[in-house]
C-alpha cells in the first residue's frame, strides 16, 4: 500500500505595483478589463458615475507651470488586507478575503444590493448594476465564457481576473500541483507601456517585490492595500502624503 | 360636514367609531383621506418602476450609494424611538402620565418602522434576497444587527398594538378576540421590555453603520468595546427626540381634530424628559466631536477643516446642529411648566430638525466628500421617484394613523 502524496499549497498575496510615470492614460487597461469581465456597454442614460467601472484612470493635472505632463492614475479595488472595509460591513458574507490568494472576492449571487460596501470603500472602487446588463444583438458572441455576467441590483468590483487565476489553477492541477503560481490579469497584459506589474508580495522574486519604492493611496487609514504605486515625480508623492500616505518600500513579508 | 344618513357606508362607518368619541362625518373623513391616497398611489407607482426596471430610476450613483431614502429612514426611525422609550418609562419607571400617549406612541413607532422597512425593500437591489442575511449572517456587520433588530422589533410592535385594535367596539363582540386581547394585555410589560431591548440595539446599530466606516474619515469614530461612539449617540438622540415627536404629533392631531387629547401636564412631562435627554445627548455629542476633530480624524491623515471647506457643508452646519437644534431646544424644553405649554411645540420641532440634520450630515455629507486626494466633491439631487416613494410612505403613515384614530381610542384622556 503506497503512502498518498500530501500536496500543499502556499498562501499567496497577489498585488500590483502601478508605475504612474509610465501610464499614458491610453485606456487599454479599461477596455481589456471590460472585455475580460463581460461588462455590458453602457446605456445612453449612463455616465461615469452610474456605469460599471471595475478600473478607472484618473487624470491629475500637474500643478507646476504650463507644459508639464499630467499624471494618470489607474484605480481599481486595492485588495485591502487589514480590516478590509467592505468585508467587515457586508451583512450576508457576499464579500470575502481569500486567505490563499489575498484577493477580496465579491459573490454577486449572494449580494443583496444594499451598497453598504460601496459606502465603506475609501477608493470608490465598487460599481452597482443600476439596470439589467444589455448587449447589442450579435455582441453576445464576444462574451467571455469563463466569467458569469452579473444581474442588475448587485455590486461588482475588480477581483484580479479570478477566472484567469482559476484557469491557472486548472493548468497547475493537470501538472499535479495545487499552486496556480504566476498568472496575468487582463489589464496587466493589455498595458502597452508595462505600467502595471502583478505578482505575489510574499515572493521576493516577483515583479511587485522587486519594484522598488512604492506608496499606497490613503495609507493612513491602515487598511494595507496590496495595490501600490510608484512615481519619481515629487508632486505625485506630495499628493499621496495627503490622507496619511508616505512613500516607502513595501516589505516583502507584509 | 354632516353625515349623509342615506349612504349605507356612512352608517356602517358609524358602528365602528368608539362610543363617546366625537368624529367628523364619513364624507369629511373620506375627503381628508383622498389626497393621501393619491400620494400613496404615486409612491406605489414610483416603487413599482424601481422594482421593475432597476434603481436607475433614482439619482443615486456609484459614489452616492445611499441617498434620500437612507437619510429619511434614519430620521423616521429616530422619531419612532418615542415608542420604545415611552414603553420603558411607563412600564419600568412607572411614569403613569405617559399612559395617555402610549398607544399613539406605539402606533407611531410601528408606522415609522414599517415605513422604513418598506422603503428599504425598494432601496436594495435584490429585495428577494433579504432573507440571506438570516441565512448567511456576517456577525461583524452593523447591518446584520440592524436587520435582525428591525425585523424582530416590527413583530413586537405589531403585537403591542394588537390589543388597541381588538378593543374596537365591533371586534369586542367576538368573545375569543376579547379573551385574546386580555391575555395580550398581561404580556405588555414583557413585550415592552423586549421591544425596548431590540429598539435600543437597532437605534444604536444604525449609528454604528457610519461610525465603523474606517474608509470614511468623516464618519469614522472611536470605539467603546465593539461599538463606535455613534452607536451610543444614536440611542441617546432617539431617546431625546422620541418624546418631542410624540408631543408634536399629539399637538398636530389635536389641531386637526379640534379635540383635547391629553392633559397639559402630559406635555410638560414629555418636554422635560426630552429636554433632559437632549441635554445629555448634546453634551456627549460635543465631546465626541472634539475628540473626532482633534484626534480620530487627524490620525487617519485628514485635517478636519477639509471636511467643511465645501459649500454648502461649511462649519455652520456643525454649530447649527449642536447649538440652534441642540442646546437651544434643550434649555427651552427644560423650562416646561414655566413657559406656556403651547410654545413647547417650537423646541420640540427644533429638536426633531436637529436629529434629522444629524442623519442628513452622516448620510449625505459623508458620501459627498472625496477621500482620495485627486477625487472631487460631488452633489446629489434625488429623482422624483425617490421623493414619491417616500411621499407614499408618509401617506401610508397618515392614512393608517387617521383610520386608527377614528376607530380606536388612541388617547384615553380624549374629551
Amino acid at each position: 500500500m503506497s503512502t498518498p502524496t500530501v500536496r500543499t499549497r502556499n498562501p499567496r498575496r497577489y498585488g500590483m505595483v502601478i508605475d504612474i510615470d509610465r501610464c499614458t492614460g491610453c485606456g487599454a487597461c479599461i477596455v481589456a478589463c471590460a472585455a475580460e469581465n463581460n461588462v455590458a456597454p453602457g446605456a445612453s442614460r449612463d455616465n461615469d458615475r452610474t456605469s460599471i467601472s471595475l478600473l478607472r484612470v484618473f487624470t491629475i493635472p500637474n500643478p507646476e507651470p504650463v507644459g508639464r505632463r499630467a499624471a494618470f492614475v489607474p484605480l481599481m479595488c486595492m485588495q485591502c488586507e487589514r480590516d478590509t472595509p467592505c468585508v467587515a460591513v457586508c451583512p450576508q458574507q457576499a464579500v470575502e478575503l481569500d486567505p490563499m490568494t489575498g484577493i477580496v472576492e465579491q459573490m454577486p449571487q449572494r449580494c443583496l444590493g444594499c451598497r453598504y460596501c460601496m459606502t465603506a470603500c475609501p477608493y470608490h472602487a465598487r460599481s452597482f448594476n443600476w439596470a439589467d446588463p444589455h448587449w447589442p444583438s450579435g455582441m453576445e458572441a464576444t462574451l467571455n465564457p469563463t466569467v458569469a455576467p452579473r444581474m442588475r441590483g448587485v455590486v461588482e468590483k475588480c477581483d484580479f481576473c479570478q477566472s484567469r487565476m482559476h484557469a491557472a489553477q486548472d493548468r497547475a492541477a493537470a501538472n499535479g500541483s495545487l499552486d496556480p503560481g504566476q498568472y496575468t490579469p487582463a489589464c496587466v497584459e493589455a498595458c502597452p507601456t508595462q505600467a502595471i506589474l502583478f505578482g505575489d508580495w510574499d515572493d521576493p522574486a516577483s515583479p511587485v517585490s522587486t519594484a522598488g519604492d512604492t506608496f499606497a493611496w490613503l495609507e493612513g487609514l491602515g487598511t494595507k492595500p496590496k495595490v501600490r504605486y510608484r512615481s519619481r515625480q515629487p508632486w505625485v508623492g506630495a499628493m499621496a502624503n495627503r490622507g496619511g500616505a508616505a512613500p516607502r518600500k513595501e516589505e516583502s513579508n507584509g | 360636514m354632516a353625515d349623509i344618513p342615506w349612504v349605507p357606508a356612512a352608517m356602517f362607518d358609524r358602528k365602528f367609531v368608539p362610543r363617546g368619541a366625537a368624529r367628523c362625518g364619513t364624507a369629511q373623513f373620506s375627503l381628508w383621506l383622498t389626497p393621501w391616497f393619491f400620494l400613496l398611489g404615486l409612491g406605489l407607482w414610483a416603487g413599482y418602476l424601481c422594482l421593475r426596471d432597476g434603481l436607475y430610476h433614482t439619482n443615486m450613483d456609484n459614489r452616492f450609494a445611499f441617498g434620500l431614502w437612507i437619510f429619511l429612514d434614519l430620521a423616521i426611525i429616530a422619531f419612532g424611538g418615542g415608542a420604545f422609550f415611552s414603553g420603558v418609562l411607563l412600564y419600568f419607571l412607572k411614569l403613569k402620565e405617559l399612559s395617555a400617549v402610549i398607544r399613539s406612541a406605539v402606533l407611531i413607532g410601528f408606522l415609522c418602522y414599517s415605513g422604513a422597512v418598506t422603503v428599504l425593500m425598494v432601496d436594495v437591489g435584490q429585495p428577494l434576497r433579504a432573507w440571506f442575511t438570516f441565512w448567511h449572517p456576517n456577525t461583524h456587520s452593523m447591518l446584520t444587527e440592524v436587520t435582525f433588530c428591525i425585523t424582530c422589533y416590527l413583530v413586537v410592535l405589531s403585537i403591542e398594538y394588537l390589543p388597541v385594535l381588538l378593543r374596537n367596539r365591533q371586534i369586542r363582540k367576538i368573545p375569543s378576540f376579547l379573551v385574546f386581547e386580555w391575555e395580550l394585555h398581561k404580556l405588555m410589560p414583557v413585550l415592552a421590555g423586549i421591544g425596548a431591548f431590540l429598539s435600543f440595539f437597532h437605534q444604536g446599530s444604525l449609528g454604528g453603520l457610519y461610525g465603523v466606516l474606517r474608509g470614511r474619515p468623516f464618519a469614522f469614530r472611536e470605539s467603546f468595546g465593539i461599538w463606535p461612539t455613534t452607536f451610543f449617540l444614536f440611542i441617546l438622540s432617539a431617546m431625546a427626540v422620541g418624546p418631542s415627536f410624540i408631543l408634536l404629533t399629539t399637538r398636530l392631531v389635536e389641531w386637526i381634530s379640534k379635540r383635547t387629547l391629553v392633559l397639559e401636564s402630559v406635555y410638560v412631562k414629555l418636554a422635560r424628559i426630552s429636554g433632559w435627554m437632549l441635554t445629555f445627548y448634546v453634551l456627549l455629542k460635543s465631546v465626541d466631536t472634539m475628540v473626532w476633530l482633534n484626534s480620530t480624524s487627524r490620525r487617519g491623515g485628514f485635517l478636519p477643516w477639509e471636511y467643511y471647506s465645501w459649500e454648502p457643508f461649511g462649519v455652520w452646519i456643525l454649530f447649527v446642529e449642536i447649538g440652534v437644534f441642540g442646546f437651544l431646544p434643550a434649555v427651552w424644553l427644560l423650562r416646561a411648566g414655566r413657559v406656556p405649554t403651547r410654545s413647547l411645540v417650537v423646541p420640540a420641532l427644533l429638536a426633531c430638525a436637529g436629529i434629522a440634520l444629524n442623519r442628513y450630515v452622516l448620510t449625505v455629507q459623508t458620501l459627498a466628500l472625496a477621500t482620495l486626494p485627486f477625487d472631487e466633491f460631488l452633489s446629489y439631487t434625488p429623482s422624483w421617484q425617490e421623493v414619491a416613494v417616500f411621499g407614499g410612505v408618509a401617506a401610508y403613515g397618515v392614512i393608517v394613523y387617521s383610520i386608527l384614530y377614528r376607530y380606536t381610542k388612541l388617547f384615553p384622556q380624549e374629551r
